[in-house]
């Protein structure tokens, strides 16, 4: 299963970048068989028969609410820097994550990055460091329901 | 098609001068990155969607390739991003603006 799914996206990428022609099929099914055996071991990621769903959840919901908090983040960007005085209020923030997997926390870090106003800087065990524009004093729930929280969600049901 | 192509190359331009004005205006390194990141991520995002919509009537070959430049733009750009963020806190050069600050409470265990 981890084989196959390495193979079939190595020959998505190759044809994507070469074209679908008969050619270049049988050449990028050489290439991604033989750069499955190499790889398929040393890649750190499992597999099961949910992995369709998850996918299509990935892609129908969470790129869509990842797109508009990206257009909302630079709403944001451009209104601070059209005004005047430029409103700020800065802070780095400890931010609780539930996800257990590597790919899980970088999804959710690159997440918080491109919404409104944060930026992660680090990530320690649970732990997520955010640089925030506006921060809310002396309320850390609240802090972190804002920041990580619409994504939390989402990504809690499709990694672990 | 054209038409909704030069749209979308015109907001990607306008956030393009908005990312690089904030990048000016800032003033301290983690907001600089925080505009530059942004305004940059969807600058290209969309200008690669204007092209993706002008290639749409005599360049059909070209639209896989646009969608992974934009796949690989929206991966790496948070993560450099973050990595600038992390070298900034670890070589002493915060900002004194800070009003509440977490990472200082983790000590020099790094």
């Amino acid at each position: 299963m981890k084989y196959l799914i390495t193979f079939l996206t190595l020959l998505v990428v190759y044809l994507f970048l070469a074209g679908f022609t008969v050619e270049e099929v049988i050449l990028g099914s050489l290439v991604s068989v033989v750069l499955t055996v190499l790889l398929a071991n040393r890649l750190n990621f499992k597999v099961d028969w949910r992995f369709p769903f998850k996918l299509l959840k990935f892609l129908f919901v969470y790129i869509p609410v990842f797109i508009w908090k990206l257009i909302l983040a630079n709403i944001d960007v451009a209104r601070r820097v059209l005004s005047f005085k430029i409103p700020l209020n800065p802070g780095i923030v400890k931010v609780k994550t539930n996800l257990k997997g590597d790919l899980g926390k970088l999804t959710l870090a690159n997440s918080i990055t491109l919404t409104p106003g944060t930026l992660s800087i680090d990530v320690e065990d649970d732990y997520i460091y955010v640089h925030t524009i506006d921060i809310l004093k002396n309320s850390k729930d609240k802090n972190q329901e804002i920041i990580s929280g619409p994504f939390e969600k989402i990504l809690g049901g499709i990694f672990e | 098609m054209t038409i909704l192509s030069y749209i979308f190359l015109i907001i990607g331009a306008l956030f393009f001068l908005l990312g690089g004005l904030g990048v000016f205006r800032m003033p301290d390194t983690f907001n600089r990155i925080q505009a530059g990141t942004k305004a940059t991520t969807l600058g290209a995002f969309s200008i690669i969607v204007g092209v993706l919509f002008g290639s749409v009537e005599n360049h059909l070959d070209w639209i896989p390739k646009l969608i992974i430049i934009i796949v690989f733009i929206v991966i790496s750009n948070p993560v450099g991003s973050s990595t600038i963020a992390k070298a900034t806190y670890r070589s002493k050069n915060i900002p004194d603006n800070l009003i509440q600050d977490d990472l200082k409470e983790r000590g020099e265990k790094q």
